[in-house]
């Protein structure tokens, strides 16, 4: 490897480990307690931890300020930028601040509408989209300049990253659609949940296609439900989340007091599933406040072999 | 897939002056007959013809490069449930054209929204639409 690793998740990608990746808790508090209690259950479990950008237009702690309790506490974050919030030159302003404090691992998204949350009645910003954003960064940090062209004193050393969502139409665009993510200069890519290996595994087919695999990281992206209502909840309330009805029966086939270890036993399956997948360099987990069982699924995964991570299968 | 992409500009953008006389004819011309046909938004920067000729300002986050990960199963938009994606449309609209397929495989600069409610032909013929900020166009520009 000759590439200098701009981070420590980057380093699992440039050795070919597979890349486990967790979504940090949103928190509402004015403490740091809650983010150091998560980073604390993380550490060493996880290579980096994904702080949200007011996830699903609900406001919650300022993402750059939880990533920085984290790295306090020894936890590499993921610092994600959504443009519904901000202007360009504010989310400039975060790349610059984020990597002042620490942070080397960004990933760029459009973020959900206004109208998705609990404060319906905002101003939607969407100055940028996710494209505009992931080359924004990209000059930022190759270039040295902000878009404008002004120069900028020192640039930040960030790893960029994007979102893609194989499971939401138009189907046959998204593969094309990461492609263009890549070209606008992503370097890692986070999916949306998937309960749909399938339709992972012919989108990874079809990028695998157009050549984007030696160019990219993707990791899927897996839920570890605690209950049915968790599973109903994402198809009802999360737009863009495919939950095939099979998914729903299973967890609902179970008496309440024995869903969440089906739960955990379906991310199991999944990620178990993504492993074979040529292409997929790691998984990215998420829960509703259930950060255990993101813990078990890890554990029961063997996702770290006494220190010795498994490697991934190459694509193509 | 580079093909018929516009060049950037280095020339500063001037403000245009108020329309009057032809060139606010051609403006109303434009805005009535474009509103009437694809429900333009008058961005002034018209990318029509690379989007399956489906206006991109009309999805409620006025993306300019492809649909977010909120489509709904049904193909529908997650902020307006009750109608289409605009970009599901693009798409399935760039496959039916004879030219321009490719087009969606190309990364939009940002809106320049000092454009807005200005005329797209006016500004295709100034090539003042294919300004673009310093930092971006510079990126483009082979090293």
């Amino acid at each position: 490897m000759s590439e200098e690793p701009r981070s420590g998740l980057h380093r699992v990608f440039l050795e070919g480990r597979f890349a486990v990746t967790a979504e940090l808790e949103t928190t509402d508090a004015a403490t740091p307690g809650s983010v150091y209690a998560l980073a604390d259950r993380l550490r060493g479990h996880v290579d980096a931890v994904n702080c949200t950008d007011n996830s699903a237009a609900h406001p919650h702690i300022a993402p750059m300020a939880a990533a920085r309790l984290l790295i306090d506490r020894g936890v590499e974050p993921i610092l994600q930028l959504a443009c519904r919030d901000r202007n360009r030159l504010a989310l400039q302003a975060d790349i610059l601040g984020a990597a002042a404090l620490g942070v080397r691992n960004v990933v760029c998204m459009t973020g959900d509408d206004v109208t998705a949350g609990d404060h319906p009645e905002a101003k939607p910003i969407f100055d940028l989209d996710a494209i505009h954003l992931i080359r924004i960064a990209r000059i930022m940090r190759d270039r040295g300049t902000y878009v404008s062209g002004r120069g900028l004193e020192e640039s930040p050393n960030v790893l960029i990253g994007a979102v893609e969502n194989p499971f939401a139409p138009p189907h046959d665009y998204r593969p094309m659609r990461l492609g263009k993510k890549m070209e606008a200069g992503a370097e890692f890519i986070q999916t949306q949940i998937c309960f749909n290996v399938e339709r992972l595994r012919l989108f990874m087919a079809r990028a695998a296609e157009l050549r984007l695999l030696d160019r990219t990281w993707v990791l899927g992206g897996v839920f570890v439900p605690r209950s049915a209502r968790a599973v109903r909840y994402l198809r009802d309330q999360v737009p863009g989340i495919d939950v095939p009805q099979e998914v729903l029966d299973r967890i609902e086939g179970v008496p309440p007091d024995r869903q969440r270890d089906e739960g955990i036993r379906m991310a199991l399956e999944t990620v178990e599933a993504m492993r074979a997948i040529p292409g997929v360099a790691g998984v990215h987990l998420m829960s509703i406040r259930n950060p255990d069982a993101i813990l078990q699924v890890i554990e029961d995964a063997h996702l770290r072999r006494g220190g010795e991570r498994v490697q991934r299968v190459p694509a193509g | 897939m580079r093909l018929g992409r516009r060049r950037l500009d280095r020339r500063p953008p001037a403000t245009a002056p108020e329309p009057h006389g032809l060139r606010k004819a051609i403006l109303l011309i434009e805005k009535r007959t474009k509103e009437e046909i694809w429900d333009c938004r008058m961005c002034g920067q018209c990318i029509l013809h690379s989007t399956g000729m489906t206006c991109p300002m009309r999805c409620p986050k006025n993306l300019r490069n492809g649909p977010c990960g909120g489509v709904l199963v049904d193909g529908n938009c997650e902020v307006l449930p009750d109608r289409p994606c605009v970009w599901v449309q693009a798409w399935e609209g760039s496959r039916k054209l004879p030219l321009w397929r490719d087009h969606m495989l190309h990364v939009n600069k940002p809106v320049d929204w000092r454009l807005q409610e200005t005329s797209s032909w006016e500004n295709l013929a100034t090539r003042r639409d294919a300004h673009a900020p310093e930092g971006w166009r510079a990126y483009e520009e082979p090293p």
